[in-house]
């Protein structure tokens, strides 16, 4: 038998883009467990019916694309896509929200521009914005929280997902839209009036900010990822929030502790800001990169027009991460400082 | 406790080193054939000494270096050179290349030779030469010939002396096993060294994988100012730049040599093989290398030949070919796989590694870059590894440069962690090969360029030179041909009226004028004068170079000059009987009177012109004469050879008869 020639390295990393993928997907699950245990089965319906479609998409668009099937979907990008975006879609969404939001993200913001690897922008948030741009009703439509509203059985989430006509759900609004809308309270005022507030900021919300950090300090450990982003967004984030708290004022925008544990930030940080693919490359890079979401996370929470602000902000860093990456550049062993930034 | 530094990145793949440290140095002894490559290091290849059928003894020099970048090769064994040709060696490119094949006796009789147990009574070019004539190049794996290395330019001063036992890569074990074995020889070669280039500190660096080497080294090193220095395993430390940053902190800049930094680094393989040389004046013609790789039944660390076949190695550590697909020679990170079992052990292979396939999958296909940044993390170059294999696979040489793709080690640390199993070190190796091609042919482009601009210069400046004096020359007749118009207002109507007669007469008589005739004839002596002048030229060259045409030319020449003489006695004749002509001619119509008028006004002129021509021709025939008698007196006072001379006199001779006839025609003419 003729021997292999084989250019070096012969040895291989136990690392694989599958296994990446594949802890992403784990991490995410102390999250997933806590939103259904506050919110119901609603983000569970999501998740399963948002696989199915962007399975089908990834399928459909390989096969335009005259990629093998197999050797592709085996790299569980598509899932990881569908899984973040059915995440972030509220709880009940119709089937048909699902699908256009995963149809938008693995067809235009992930195929269009050639598949995985090459795609400019997070595709579920790019989804994500589609939707709540397109949608806006139902975009903000939340369940209320356990203990606070009445949690809709299996059945009855089923229900709302494929016959959304004959789903009569309530809606209540999240302490980021309270905290948005408050135009004459203190904050502790404002804390006792609504039922929805929790310990530190709303009721499941603050629990799935930090099952959501559980999976992403896993995923830290794991090596997955480094820590240069999702610590330096955390730090933006909680830095503005404490230079504009204002004392807890009626025009406060809410304390860093209320902002790091509320809406999308904790989900946000280690689930989307450390998307390699969208983000910044090289360390100081992705400081910048995640410093820069933060800030923009905030003041689109409390100076835009929308209660939550991940999506926008991680689309607008998207824009950047070349530019960052491009004056960013680390010094090559051997070179002058400032030799590599041209 | 020293400090150590740490470089940026690196990577921890498994070791795989205790396989091979179980057992002692082993003898791989003496296979019936070596095969030795004339070019194992960096550098022009060496240059065989000896012939095909010779007998050889161990030791011996059987091919001496080529340049001062080229070490010699020296017989492993003795016995009987059997071929110098083409084999398959060990090399990236699956190449073959010229070796010398040596069929052993089995006698392994040495050559005589001589150490010097006290090297300090030696000087440094001593030592320079010593190490250079054992044909030492580094035995870490590139190879560079150790001699140059240790030739530190004038001016430079090496602070720091490292000794690299490092050995980073996984499974290779050569370099531990020799600190555990031969401590005390490397501690030697660190000391020549030292004595060599004079370093202010001797540091041995050694990962702390390696406590019994280490161990080893620290009682050798007892007493002496040599320091062995520890630092945390990572690969790829023992790459000699990295080495140099952990010990010194310092970088080696871009481009540079260690030197820059004050540092000269060796291995320990090599101090060994300069103890070797210069205490027992042995030359290097074994080393020892690692067999390892579940392929191999019982692997271990061979002495072994260098021109062992690999196959003959393998088999003495029980190859077992049906569980290994590839063989590497070196390292898993940078070894390269070899074309077949077949080749030889070279002075720079420190493994051979025969895994099996579940130890060392074939790489699976590559998948889409995630941009995960952890081949960046891991460089240790800091380059941006995924940003290079962007522009590789575009072929952006200029932005690869601009990214420093010419600092990558080829590590290998990249393709490593690369999730996606991009071979990411192949695109870099593959760029830098074709950026090399395009610099060569933009030189090879550039010089066309000049040339061709060069030649366009030349040439537009020739046409422009051509085109003056054109344009001189046609301003030149313009004006002629102004002032003639301007004359012609003046000229004689009988004139015009001749010319035309004429016109009509040369009609009617077409060919038959007495004026061609004329013209025709001094025409002829005009030009044969011309001839008789070039040949005498060329004769008189002939003769100052003594050329063999001499005689030939003479001839040449004598019938020019008969021909003259023939052609002026034509003219002469027939201007006499042309001055008659007119007297018996008798005019049949008016343009013959015409004509008749104008020919006898021209014949007197053309008979005081006779007498001028006979003037003219005296006056150069005598300063021929002239000039011959002062080349005649040149030539005797030079004392040329005597045909010259004799040739010389006869010119003269015949030049002053003929100014004598000249004299006498003259005479004549004037008489007439």
């Amino acid at each position: 038998m003729a021997l292999l020639r084989i250019t070096s390295p012969h040895a291989h990393g136990p690392l694989s883009t599958s296994r990446v993928m594949l802890n992403v997907l784990l991490a995410t699950i102390p999250g997933i467990v806590v939103l259904t245990y506050f919110f119901g089965f609603g983000t569970l319906v999501n998740i399963l019916w948002g696989s199915l479609v962007a399975l089908a998409c990834e399928s459909l668009a390989l096969k335009l694309r005259g990629r093998p099937l197999g050797f592709y979907l085996k790299d569980y990008s598509a899932l990881v896509t569908a899984t973040l975006l059915c995440v972030a879609l509220p709880p009940y969404s119709p089937w048909w929200l699902i699908a256009v939001g995963i149809a938008s993200s693995i067809l235009l913001a992930k195929h269009l521009y050639g598949g995985l690897g090459y795609n400019p922008f997070n595709p579920a948030m790019a989804g994500y914005v589609i939707l709540l741009i397109s949608f806006p009703l139902q975009m903000t439509a939340w369940a209320p929280p356990r203990g606070v509203g009445e949690l809709p059985g299996l059945l009855e989430a089923l229900q709302a997902c494929f016959i959304p006509a004959s789903f009569d759900g309530t809606t209540m609004a999240t302490p980021l839209d309270i905290m948005k809308q408050n135009n004459s309270l203190l904050v502790e005022d404002l804390w006792q009036q609504n039922p929805q507030f929790g310990r530190w900021a709303g009721i499941g919300w603050e629990w799935v900010n930090l099952a959501f950090l559980a999976g992403g300090a896993w995923l830290l450990y794991q090596r997955i990822f480094t820590w240069h982003a999702p610590v330096a967004m955390l730090a933006g984030l909680a830095l503005m929030a404490a230079i504009f708290n204002d004392g807890g004022s009626s025009a406060s925008g809410g304390s860093a502790l209320f902002h790091l544990l509320s809406g999308a930030t904790m989900f946000g940080a280690f689930f989307i800001v450390t998307d390699p693919v969208t983000s910044a490359v090289s360390v100081r890079g992705r400081l910048i990169y995640g410093a820069m979401v933060g800030i923009l996370v905030y003041i689109i929470r409390v100076r835009g027009n929308y209660p939550d602000a991940v999506a926008f902000a991680i689309l607008i860093m998207n824009f950047a991460a070349p530019f960052i990456d491009y004056y960013t550049q680390p010094r090559t062993y051997g070179h002058q400082h400032g030799e590599g930034e041209k | 406790m020293r400090k150590v530094f740490n470089f940026h990145g690196g990577i921890h793949p498994p070791e795989n080193k205790l396989q091979s440290v179980g057992t002692p140095i082993a003898d791989a002894g003496i296979p019936p054939e070596l095969i030795i490559p004339l070019s194992q290091h960096i550098g022009a290849p060496a240059e065989p000494v000896v012939a095909v059928g010779d007998v050889v003894l161990k030791g011996q020099m059987i091919a001496q270096p080529k340049g001062f970048v080229s070490v010699p090769l020296h017989a492993p064994t003795s016995g009987t050179i059997t071929a110098i040709e083409e084999r398959q060696i060990a090399h990236p490119s699956g190449h073959r290349a010229p070796c010398m094949v040596i069929a052993s006796d089995g006698q392994d009789q040495w050559i005589a030779h001589s150490g010097c147990s006290d090297y300090s009574t030696l000087d440094k070019a001593q030592l320079l030469a010593r190490i250079r004539d054992a044909g030492i190049a580094g035995m870490g794996g590139a190879g560079f010939p150790a001699a140059v290395k240790l030739s530190v330019r004038e001016g430079v001063k090496i602070d720091t002396l490292i000794l690299n036992g490092t050995e980073c890569e996984p499974y290779i074990t050569a370099d531990d096993v020799l600190m555990r074995e031969r401590a005390q020889q490397i501690v030697a070669g660190a000391k020549i060294l030292r004595q060599l280039i004079d370093p202010v500190e001797t540091l041995i660096g050694v990962e702390d994988n390696k406590p019994e080497g280490l161990a080893a080294l620290r009682q050798a090193a007892q007493g002496s100012d040599i320091e062995i220095v520890e630092f945390p395993t990572k690969y790829p430390s023992g790459g000699e730049k990295q080495l140099i940053e952990i010990l010194t902190g310092k970088q080696v800049p871009s481009g540079g040599l260690p030197s820059d930094v004050g540092v000269i680094c060796q291995n320990v393989g090599s101090a060994v093989a300069i103890y070797d040389a210069v205490v027992n004046g042995r030359p290097l013609i074994s080393r020892v290398t690692t067999v390892t790789g579940a392929g191999v039944s019982q692997p271990q660390n061979f002495d072994v030949l260098i021109g062992t076949p690999m196959s003959y190695l393998l088999d003495k550590a029980g190859y077992q070919a049906d569980k290994n697909r590839r063989l590497i020679m070196g390292g898993p990170m940078m070894g390269f796989t070899v074309p077949s079992a077949e080749v030889p052990i070279v002075k720079t292979t420190n493994c051979v590694l025969a895994p099996t396939e579940k130890e060392l999958p074939t790489p699976p296909p590559a998948q889409a870059c995630i941009r995960c940044g952890m081949c960046a993390e891991v460089c240790p170059a800091s380059l941006l590894p995924q940003q290079m294999f962007w522009f590789a696979q575009g072929k952006e040489f200029e932005k690869l440069e601009a990214h420093n793709l010419f600092d990558c080690i080829e590590c290998g640390a990249c393709s490593w962690v690369c999730p996606s199993t991009i071979p990411l070190v192949q695109y870099y190796r593959a760029s830098k090969a074709e950026i090399v091609q395009l610099r060569k042919d933009n030189e090879k482009s550039e010089q066309s360029r000049v040339r061709f601009e060069a030649r366009q210069e030349r040439l537009a400046r020739e046409d422009a030179e051509k085109e003056a004096k054109r344009a001189a020359r046609k301003k030149a007749a313009e004006e002629r041909a102004q002032q003639s118009a301007a004359a012609g207002g003046d000229e004689d109507p009988i004139q015009a009226a001749i010319e035309r007669a004429k016109a009509k007469k040369a009609a009617q008589q077409a060919g038959a004028s007495t004026e061609n005739e004329l013209e025709k004839l001094e025409k002829a002596v005009v030009t044969t004068r011309k001839r008789l002048a070039t040949a005498s030229g060329k004769l008189q060259q002939a003769k100052a170079e003594g050329s063999d045409l001499v005689a030939a030319l003479q001839t040449g020449v004598d019938k020019t000059q008969a021909k003259l003489e023939a052609a002026e006695k034509a003219l002469h004749d027939y201007q006499q009987v042309n001055e008659a002509a007119p007297e018996h001619a008798a005019p049949t119509d008016a343009a013959d009177a015409a004509i008749a008028k104008a020919m006898a006004a021209r014949a007197a002129e053309s008979a005081l012109s006779d007498e001028e021509k006979a003037r003219a021709n005296l006056e150069k025939l005598q300063q021929r004469l002239e000039k011959s008698i002062t080349k005649l007196a040149q030539s005797r006072e030079n004392g040329d050879e005597e045909k010259i001379i004799v040739a010389l006199e006869s010119t003269v001779e015949r030049l002053s008869d003929k100014v004598a006839q000249a004299q006498q025609q003259l005479q004549t003419t004037e008489g007439a």
